[in-house]
């Protein structure tokens, strides 16, 4: 028994520094000065950090403004696809309806759909959308938003569906016989108690707008200030020579938030699914 | 789309039925609910889906597009284009293939590591599942430029300490196609791994204590006992993992430059787009585009199979 521990040990140990060691490399590559990183004989370690990858991203290169924008899109997506799918969350699960079973297979058929194919009528559609409504047009981070919303929705929809159906009926009856209406009962006794399911699934919406390339690649053709993160991770690759430092020092950036949000909300997930509701 | 592949958490624990309660209010409400929703959905996904099927049928190219040639109806023209092409064949080969070592590399990667964490100790593993959310977390984007500077020709870590500077790991086919592969399966063991670990969890300690003292070894157990009670819950990951891996996209797309070297290293979905945007023949990049939601259609139709299989109540 003894061996059998020792052994599952040592293999999650191992495992665990093998998967962690990508973005242990991105982060120290980020860090190394630029002569250790083209040097032939490479460490895993620096003796002299440096933020010079980082001053030349932000600054040179315009990161700071790719940055922001990448984050303005995925708040943005993440506060409305939260309202959104909580109202048709409530709609399939607190109420029977002919369809309704049919609007829940096409909200789990939509998570299949091949986004990257949906590109090339999102393409026309946005482009002639732009003549009508310029704010939504290509080269805009509004019609990013968009796209993000309307492919974050489906599955948003589905993953808050289990949490609502965990507020207790028995909550909603009380409100109603003490003569709540329906707009106080949806905002004030079930919006508060899916609030941990809300935050859990607005992770996933903010992951999936936050790392979209393709749709960020092939609606902002010209307008560079426009640019988000990943799309724009490309300038560094240089048919010659990749600037490795700037790619590491970019990846860092656009890596860093998406891992902080994911553990911190780890935590209040499990936290809030447990405290939830004392029925 | 990394984690959107996630089970639903909560799905376990709680009373799918709609409530009594519900059934007594107004007819109208929930369809008022859902509105926002349709109203976001309908032209912005279901139309899309309309008109990349619509496209599929069209001769729609530069010309078409800039407006210098009238738009032309050519019925089964593009699918029949596909039929002839046997650059086509090849590619929905390789996608087939690749997806299926993806999806078995992922599988084996992720259910072993989760035997593995139900006998560490509990320092071990915290610290493999920091480790694995971490790599779920990251961006596919992030993911490929890090694995690429890895294997970098001359600066690669890889190289030197395997000590064959000078390599390249993208001027083969398979090399380049096992290490993106690698670079997927690192990216999505965590949701096998993370969500058979779960599974295992729930599984009641009598249940195997019962198989131990009838004699049953380890292996036997593992074998006879827990793989029959986990059969739902590995099926909802394979088909998760099927619909995934065959949708790959960003990682071939970056780290073999757009489809490797003359697209060696395309698969549907990246030569749907480069036929289209590459090549400007967006009618034909649809008619890809149409072939593949069909595949995908196929294996969620057996995904909805299995998941009302688990007593999921739709």
């Amino acid at each position: 028994m003894k061996r059998a521990r020792l052994a599952a040990n040592t293999i999650a140990i191992l495992a665990a520094v093998v998967t962690i060691f990508p973005i242990y490399w991105m982060v120290l590559s980020a860090l190394k000065p630029a002569g250790e990183i083209t040097s032939l004989s490479v460490r895993p370690w620096t003796l002299s950090p440096t933020l010079e990858h980082f001053r030349r991203v932000l600054t040179g290169e315009n990161f700071a403004r790719y940055f922001l924008n990448s984050l303005g899109v995925a708040l943005t997506v993440v506060v409305l696809s939260a309202l959104v799918a909580f109202l048709a969350a409530v709609a399939v699960t607190r109420f029977r309806f002919r369809f309704r079973t049919t609007v829940l297979i096409m909200f789990l058929i939509a998570q299949m759909v091949p986004v990257e194919a949906l590109t090339i009528p999102l393409f026309f559609l946005v482009r002639d959308l732009g003549t009508a409504v310029p704010a939504v047009g290509l080269n805009t981070l509004g019609s990013l938003v968009l796209v993000h919303l309307a492919f974050t929705l489906p599955f948003a929809i589905w993953m808050m569906r289990g949490f609502v159906a965990a507020v207790p009926d028995a909550l909603e009856e009380a409100a109603m016989l003490d003569g709540a209406t329906r707009p106080v009962i949806l905002w004030r006794i079930i919006f508060p108690l899916v609030a941990p399911g809300l935050v859990a699934t607005s992770v996933f919406s903010f992951i999936t707008a936050w790392n979209d390339f393709v749709f960020a690649r092939t609606f902002i053709i010209s307008a560079k200030d426009n640019q988000t993160l990943p799309a724009a991770l490309l300038v560094f690759f240089k048919p010659d020579e990749n600037d490795w430092g700037g790619i590491m020092a970019a990846s860092t950036l656009m890596t860093i938030p998406v891992l902080i949000f994911f553990l911190v909300v780890q935590r209040r997930l499990v936290a809030g699914l447990a405290g939830a509701v004392k029925d | 789309m990394t984690a959107m592949t996630t089970a639903d958490p909560g799905a376990a624990r709680v009373r799918r039925r709609p409530s009594r309660a519900g059934a007594r209010r107004g007819r109208g409400t929930p369809w008022l609910y859902l509105l926002p929703a349709a109203a976001v959905l309908v032209p912005l996904f279901g139309y899309p889906i309309y008109m990349l099927g619509l496209l599929s049928f069209f001769d729609y190219r530069q010309a078409q597009v800039s407006g210098g040639e009238p738009t032309r109806f050519i019925g089964f023209g593009n699918y029949a284009a596909l039929v002839a092409d046997e650059r086509f064949w090849a590619v929905l080969a390789q996608t087939v293939v690749f997806a299926a070592a993806l999806v078995v590399a992922t599988l084996a990667v992720g259910a072993f590591l989760a035997v593995v964490l139900t006998r560490a100790g509990r320092v071990p593993r915290l610290l493999l599942s920091l480790a694995a959310m971490a790599a779920w977390a990251a961006p596919a984007m992030t993911g490929s430029t890090v694995w690429m500077f890895l294997f970098d020709t001359d600066l690669g870590l890889v190289n030197q300490v395997l000590g064959i500077e000078g390599f390249n790991w993208f001027y083969g086919k398979w090399t380049a196609f096992a290490l993106v592969g690698a670079t997927v399966v690192w990216h999505s063991f965590p949701f096998v791994m993370v969500t058979l670990y779960a599974g295992m969890q729930a599984i009641p300690a009598s249940v195997l204590e019962a198989a131990a003292l009838d004699g049953a070894s380890a292996y036997q157990s593992f074998r006879r006992v827990v793989v029959p009670i986990l059969r739902p819950l590995i099926t909802i990951v394979v088909i998760q993992s099927i619909i995934w891996d065959f949708k790959i996209f960003t990682q071939i797309y970056v780290m073999t430059n757009g489809g490797g070297i003359a697209g060696q290293n395309s698969v549907l979905n990246v030569y749907a787009y480069q036929t289209a945007f590459g090549s400007s023949e967006y009618g034909l990049g649809s008619a890809i585009g149409v072939v593949m939601t069909l595949i995908l259609l196929a294996v969620t139709l057996f995904y909805i199979r299995a998941l009302r299989r688990t007593g999921e109540e739709l």
